[in-house]
């Protein structure tokens, strides 16, 4: 059987167009375009179409303000560095308390190495407000780094908002925009963001190729040294495939998003609204509105996530957890604690997560499976109440 | 996370078998919580004159294997007596299974210190209130952490935060839900601590600290599987990185009282530095646990 996928903000299916659009360069277009002969210096022009196209589909005025990385992570890592290298004086630096571990980590790093760090709180919904940024504001700011969308809850902040209350002050606003490019309009040309991080594998081009947007007129210094690939901003040779794959991802995002995201959000809302009715004593976590129209995070109360999963998995059925049983660390979702979300309910908590490609036999598919998954867990918990086992 | 589990625990996975409470259960064996993400109570039926185990029923709040492994470890125990159901090892269990992955082993011995709390408890030892005299009371259902150890951690260190009581004991340090309790305990033993030594200069006092911060805090009552959760952190965040191998070089195979075995695999095992290797890794979960163990490699 095939599988029913819930768990696009992991990773996502390669759009069969993107596959189409790369594999001229897997096969007899495999020259090196900082080659001086023909062959491979020719294929630079295929790597400006994608440029251009990603540019597009974020608003971003020029195409140069486009460098190619390796992964979403990547690209955060090079913003942070960057922010630091333009303030080389200042040592404090904010973010949220909920940002993927591309940006905790470093910032972990970094506090090791003297930095001030800044985490801010948020609220029960998830959301921080602009005054919260500001009031965390000192002289010695160097960076403000904040996602857009989350990728656990799937919740927006207010970027742009956030964008404009920063424009005139002297420090780099960067955000990590993974989860939310693609999947909401994004107008770099109304908002005032310095760097943003995007990613290919979650908006349908493979693993492996990600983009930082740099707003012209920033200094930039490379975070990966050696050849003068991406006009000496990012070394390594170009990966032609992997750039025109996300070129082609980003043309097919900007063309669908109106339609697409409005056919994922029905389904998404659909199958809330159902699963409510169908199981009981369950929360749908994050802000109603101010959410990623694909994500649906749900706890399950009185039985743990990574059960649920794996009974999903047998099921066919694939999606993620906030437990601490499925994560490495033994704790539960830093993104949920932070949210002050009870322990119990963090271990009981689920992640479905629907591309265009989820369809409406797979949600009702879905939706059939899970209240006897649930049930069937309840039943074996020792905290279930008996009124729900009835 | 793939399957990494053999037919038979994903079969008792997804068909689990005596689940439930039994009715008037002779003895009852509770291990774990809900804040910590996995619990597990073992209800038994016990014949008073032979001792013999006639029903065997669990509920468990924990990820797949938990409930895999309670199920065939009632599978295993009904019809015992007491004293062979004691003496089932978890070696027993993962052979039932056909293996266990290593990495869920403090889910996986949850059932056997659920079936040691019943029966100790049917047989009237160590009672809770017992308990509570001798080792004091849990505070810190996680790490198992009792006030007891708590009380004697500030006072040993002279602690004045939660955060110095988490860094010693452990307590708090995972969900948190403690904190409360522990700066309710630390207040307490500080008045009280004023009150016993009003008149003692404050240099004196100073030195005596300075003595006594060189014992390490001992961590009464860690369950097995405490044990377990404890050292395959310590593996995980500390050892395994700083020797620069991955989760195959350096496994956790078996805690049983204070031995550990573990499997020194790949570039480890058999080089030189082995046996320091080996007696790093020991000298680290003795601190952590803040108990004695002995250890053995079975590469
Ligand atoms: C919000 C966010 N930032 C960064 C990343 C990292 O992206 P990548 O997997 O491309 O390194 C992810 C992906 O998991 C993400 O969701």
């Amino acid at each position: 059987m095939d599988i029913s996928y819930f768990d696009n903000n992991a990773t996502t299916r390669v759009a069969p167009e993107v596959k189409k659009a790369m594999m001229p360069f897997l096969e007899d277009l495999y020259g090196n375009p900082s080659s001086i002969h023909d062959f491979g210096g020719d294929l630079i022009k295929y790597v400006d179409v994608a440029r251009k196209n990603v540019a597009k589909l974020i608003g971003a005025s020029h195409s140069t303000e486009i460098i190619f990385t390796s992964c979403g992570t990547e690209s955060d890592n090079t913003a942070v560095y960057n922010a630091l290298k333009n303030y080389p004086r200042k040592k404090h630096i904010i973010t949220s308390k909920v940002e993927h571990p591309a940006i905790l980590r470093h910032f972990e790093q970094l506090e090791r190495q003297g930095y001030k760090t800044t985490y801010l709180d948020v609220d029960r919904d998830g959301l921080i407000t602009v005054e919260q940024v500001l009031e965390a504001l000192t002289p010695d700011t160097a960076l403000v780094s904040l996602m857009w969308a989350n990728n656990e809850t799937g919740v927006i902040f207010p970027i742009k908002e956030i964008g404009e209350a920063l424009a005139d002050k002297d420090l780099l606003f960067h955000t990590d925009a993974v989860q939310a490019v693609g999947k909401i309009p994004i107008n770099l040309s109304q908002t005032k963001v310095d760097m943003l991080s995007l990613s290919g594998h979650k908006i349908h081009a493979p693993k492996g190729i990600g983009a930082l947007y740099v707003r012209r007129g920033i200094k930039f210094k490379p975070f990966i040294v050696g050849g003068h690939q991406e006009r000496g901003r990012r070394a390594g040779t170009t990966p032609v495939p992997n750039i025109v794959a996300l070129g082609e991802a980003a043309k097919l995002a900007l063309e669908g998003m109106d339609k697409e995201s409005q056919a994922i959000r029905e389904l998404r809302d659909y199958f809330e609204k159902e699963v409510q009715t169908k199981i009981r004593e369950i929360e749908i976590l994050g802000h109603p509105e101010k959410r990623l129209p694909n994500t649906s995070n749900i706890t399950f109360k009185y039985i743990e996530g990574e059960a649920i999963l794996l009974r999903l998995s047998n099921e066919n059925i694939a999606a993620s957890s906030g437990s601490a049983c499925s994560s490495d660390s033994l704790e539960p979702s830093h993104v949920l604690r932070s949210m002050g979300l009870p322990f119990e309910l963090c271990h009981s908590s689920i992640r479905f997560s629907l591309s265009k490609y989820t369809t409406r036999e797979e949600v009702d598919y879905l939706l059939a499976k899970l209240p006897e998954v649930i049930d069937n867990l309840r039943k074996i918990s020792p905290f279930t109440p008996a009124h729900l086992l009835e | 996370m793939a399957w990494k589990y053999s037919e038979k625990v994903k079969e008792h996975f997804k068909n689990p078998r005596n689940v439930g409470v039994v009715n008037n259960a002779d003895a009852v064996g509770e291990v774990g919580s809900m804040v910590c993400g996995d619990a597990l109570k073992l209800s038994l039926k016990i014949e008073p004159d032979s001792n013999k185990i006639l029903d065997a029923k669990f509920q468990t709040y924990c990820c797949g294997s938990a409930i895999a492994s309670s199920s065939a470890l009632t599978e295993m125990i009904k019809g015992m007596t007491v004293d062979q159901a004691l003496a089932v090892s978890n070696q027993d269990l993962a052979e039932y299974l056909d293996g266990l992955p290593e990495e869920k082993m403090h889910c996986s011995v949850m059932g056997k210190d659920a079936l040691e709390d019943a029966i100790k408890k049917y047989r009237g030892e160590e009672t809770d209130a017992h308990e509570e005299e001798d080792e004091g009371k849990i505070v810190c259902h996680c790490f198992a952490v009792s006030d007891k150890s708590i009380e004697k951690a500030i006072r040993e260190n002279n602690l004045k935060t939660t955060e110095e009581v988490t860094h010693y004991t452990k307590a708090g340090g995972a969900c948190g839900s403690c904190l409360g309790e522990i700066e309710d305990i630390i207040h307490d033993v500080r008045a009280r601590m004023e009150q016993e030594q009003p008149s003692q200069p404050k240099e004196s006092k100073q030195i005596i600290q300075k003595n006594k911060t060189e014992e390490k805090p001992l961590k009464q009552g860690l369950t097995t599987y405490k044990k377990i959760k404890i050292i395959e952190k310590l593996l995980k965040e500390e050892i395994r990185p700083s020797l620069g191998i991955d989760h195959g070089g350096l496994e956790l195979v078996e805690v049983e009282d204070n031995k550990v075995y573990v499997r020194l695999l790949g570039a480890c095992s058999g080089c030189a530095q082995s046996g320091e290797t080996l007696e790093y890794v020991r000298n680290r979960i003795e601190e952590e646990l803040g108990q004695p163990i002995e250890i053995k490699d079975l590469a």
